[in-house]
Parts: structure tokens; sequence; C-alpha cells
């Protein structure tokens, strides 16, 4: 099998997967934390809860596989959206560096802010 | 006939793909907006990721962050973030049972009962947060 | 009811000129004609140059697939009054060379549905005293729908990702391959996962779902494919936890 064989079905299953945690799970984190209490619908999460929750291991465990999921499936559908939508076929390993690697480094910093 | 002569005839007609063929139809203008949806997706991550930096530098940090989401153009940002993903959302539901056939029993289960249950773990995923946060 | 319809026929006489143009017919509106017939009514009696492929009239060979009014359909299966006022446009199918007129070339098709082998292989005979193979009518339904794509095009017209990469094999040869991948009577799945695994197999595909949208037979192409990239994900799964099995 060649290696760019290899990379495919892992890239995809990536993907896949982030495309279902966010599915599932960011409409209602955005509205909890975010919109709801910037319009006046609920009262601010406290200090207290969001620490317990990113703080217990369950919540490291989701957060990070969350954010890392969700930066992976952004890459990859991003990449093929420019490779297709714009038609940009002469830059494909340049978009590909950049959309993954960029993806990779907000996973570390994910990783660490995450986890310290 | 020789197929690569054929292919290389000088005379056959090739159109040109536009760049904007994304606007010639409906149906591809959808597809490219469901995909761009995959930027917001992106968006809620690195936000969520900067919200739990300042949830473990300390309530002030906290405090500071959720001022921030309140200024108005944070928080129209924010309903279209929650628009987008919410596309996102429907659009994956629907599409995911057309990748996977299921069967219980030696049965096929139809498509409607794999969305159905696709709607019910989105139901159960949104209560399950709401219930963590909202506590 | 009109008298008289417009078709605008886009014309491609490769003797005569580097570009196709428009040419505009007024045939007799009758109720019970098809797109098909417009044409055909043409040819005979207006205008006997105009080329176009057609053969069965009813929807079952896949000839007569092109443009109407910018949608991929079959012109056998288009009633004319549907697209009244009019004028109804005709072109070629889409993501094809043109070579004449209505006429698209195919070839392109043609190869990939060969490296795909679309039809049963078997690593191991059965004696002939056993029989033939047999099938539940579960098993039938397994691949049923893949096997009733006639090969009409219609599919790879309206794929975006084929018009701008058209080196991406397909949504009639993935389905095809899949049908036999999944005939019980198939043991050639490891020989089509070599191509279908190819970057320009599957993983091309970024289901868009058009191809489906537009099958005249339901065959839902699309759902093949995100149904294959699954099995592909198991089996390059399967590969890296147990290298033993891969190739």
């Amino acid at each position: 099998m060649s290696g760019r064989r290899l990379r495919e079905p892992g890239l995809w299953l990536l993907f896949s997967a982030g495309g279902t945690l966010a599915a599932l799970f960011l409409p209602a984190l955005v509205m909890v934390l975010w919109v709801a209490p910037s319009v006046g619908w609920l009262t601010p999460p406290v200090h207290e809860t969001l620490a317990a929750v990113a703080g217990g291991v369950l919540g490291r465990l989701f957060l990070t596989a969350l954010i890392v999921l969700a930066l992976y499936h952004w890459a990859h559908r991003f990449r093929y959206t420019l490779y297709d939508g714009l038609q940009l076929y002469h830059l494909n390993q340049l978009i590909a560096g950049l959309t993954y690697g960029v993806a990779t480094v907000l996973s570390v910093a994910a990783a660490v802010v995450v986890w310290r | 006939m020789n197929p690569a002569y054929r292919r290389y005839h000088p005379k056959w007609y090739r159109a040109r793909m536009p760049i904007f063929w994304w606007l010639r139809r409906v149906s591809y203008f959808r597809f490219i907006a469901r995909e761009l949806t995959s930027v917001f997706v992106a968006y809620a991550g690195v936000l969520l990721l900067v919200q739990v930096r300042s949830v473990a530098a300390g309530p002030e940090a906290l405090a500071r962050f959720t001022g921030w989401l309140q200024l108005p153009p944070v928080a129209a940002l924010h309903v279209v973030v929650l628009l987008a993903l919410l596309f996102h959302t429907i659009t994956w539901l629907h599409l995911a049972p057309r990748a996977m056939v299921v069967r219980l029993g030696g049965r096929r289960v139809p498509d409607v009962a794999v969305l159905l249950g696709h709607y019910g773990a989105w139901l159960a995923a949104s209560a399950l947060v709401v219930w963590v946060v909202v506590r | 009811m009109p008298e008289t319809v417009t078709l605008e026929v886009r014309r491609y006489r490769p003797e005569e000129e580097t570009e196709p143009t428009w040419q505009r017919y007024q045939v007799p509106f009758r109720r019970e004609w098809m797109v098909l017939d417009a044409l055909n009514h043409i040819k005979d009696h207006q205008d006997g140059t105009l080329s176009f492929r057609w053969s069965c009239r009813m929807g079952v060979c896949g000839s007569c697939g092109m443009m109407v009014n910018g949608d991929p359909r079959l012109t056998c299966a288009t009633y004319l009054e549907t697209l009244l006022p009019g004028p109804v446009r005709v072109e070629p199918l889409r993501g094809f060379p043109v070579i004449r007129d209505l006429v698209g070339d195919l070839t392109d098709f043609l190869t990939k549905l060969k490296r795909v082998q679309p039809w049963i292989v078997r690593q191991t005979e059965g004696p002939p005293a056993q029989g033939e193979y047999r099938q539940t009518p579960d098993q039938l339904a397994a691949y049923r729908p893949y096997a009733m794509c006639i090969n009409c095009m219609l599919c790879y017209s309206a794929c975006p990702i084929y018009e701008l990469e058209p080196s991406f094999l397909g949504p009639a040869v993935i389905a095809l391959a899949q049908r036999y991948n999944l005939d019980s009577r198939d043991q050639g799945r490891e020989a089509r996962m070599e191509v279908l695994s190819e970057h320009d197999g599957i993983w091309a595909c970024t289901f868009v779902g058009e191809c489906s949208a537009v099958c005249p037979k339901h065959v839902d192409p699309a759902g093949a494919i995100q149904r294959y990239k699954l099995e592909a994900v198991v089996a390059w799964a399967k590969g890296l936890v147990l290298p033993r099995s891969g190739t």
C-alpha cells in the first residue's frame, strides 16, 4: 500500500469522528455557554461548575476529544472545499500541509491547556 | 480503433469548469455552505479551548471572558455560529444514515428508524451538556 | 395547451466550428411527447444533421441522457409538458468531451468500469454437481438497488467532483463495484479494493449527493460510496491491528 492510501482512511475517520462529536455536542454547548448567557436567557455559568467539569478526568478527556477532533474535522473538510470549490489543485500539498498543520499545532495546544 | 488516439482527438469540445461552479445550482451552493460549516466547528473548538484556559486562570479571567461574550457584536457573532452549527448538525444527521446499513436480528433497520436514532442521540447529548453546565 | 414548443439545442459541428452554438427549433406540442420525441421530430422533419443517442425510448438502455434546462435527464423520460412554456434547452451531458452536437464521449467511464471488474469474481468454483449458487431474498436485497444501474451517466453529469477532476472513478463505477462486492456469490472484494482505495477512488468523493438525486433508477450511488468508505476504514483499521491480514 502506498503511504497515500494508508493515510486517506485514517484522515476520513478523524473527519467523521470530529463531525459526529461536533454535531451531537456543539450546538448545546454554544447555546448554554455563549449565546444564552449573553442574551439574558441564562445566568452565566459560575466558575465552580466550569472548573469542576474542566478539572475532572472525564471532562478533560471529553474536551480533548471534542476540540482535537473538531479541528481535524475542519482541516479535512476545509482542505477539500478549497481544493474543489476554488479549484486550487496546484496548491494541494500546500493546503493539505497548512490545514492539517494548523490542526496539529492547535491540538497540541489543546492537550497542554486542558491537562495542565 | 486506438482509444489513446480518440482521447486526444483535437476536435472534441471540452467545456471549462467556471470558478463559480457552485453558484450554478442551488444544490451545489447548499453543498458548499454545508462544507463551510466546518470553519464554524473549528472556531467553536478553539473558543472552547480559550474558555478552558480562562477557567484554569481563575474566576477573574472567566469574568473577563464572560464580559467579552456579552458584547453585542460578539453575542451576534455567536448567534451566527450557533445557526451554522445547527446547519452542520442537521445535515450531518441526515447524511450519516446513508453511510450505514444497520441490521438488528437479521433484518435491515429502515432509514427512518436510523435517523430517529440519530436525533435521539443528539437530544441525549444536548441534555447531558445542559445538565452538566446549568446544574 | 400551446400549439408549438421552442427547443434550443446545443450544436457542435467540429468540421465547421471550434465552439458549440445554439440552434432554435419550433416543434409541435403533444401532451404525450417526451423531449426525445421532439428531438426525433426535428431529425425526421426539420434538420437531419442533428446528432444524438437514443435506443429503447423507455428508460432502460441509458442511451438518451442529456442536459434538459440544466438538469441531467433521460430525454425519453422527460415530458415536454412539464417544461412548458419553454424554450427547452437541450445540451449534451456535462462533464464529458463533446464529439458532435448532443453526443458525448463515454470512453473514460467504460475504461474505469472495466477496472473494477463488474462481474462475479470467484476464487474457487464449486463442482457442477453442486448446482447453481443460491441466494436468499435478503441476500438479493443487499445488492439489488445497485444492480439497477443502466449506465446512463446522469450521475457523472451531476457530480461536480467528476467535472472538476475527471480522474475521479465516479458514482456509477463505485456503485457497480459495490453491486458485486455485496453479492453473496462474489469473491472479488480484495481485488476491487485496490482500485477503489486509490486517491481518485472513493476518497475523492465529498458526498455532494447530487448523483443520487438525479439517478432515474434510484440506485443511490452516494450511499454506496459512503458505505464503502466505512468498509474501507474498517479494513484499514484491521490492517493496522492485524498486519498479517493486510496485503
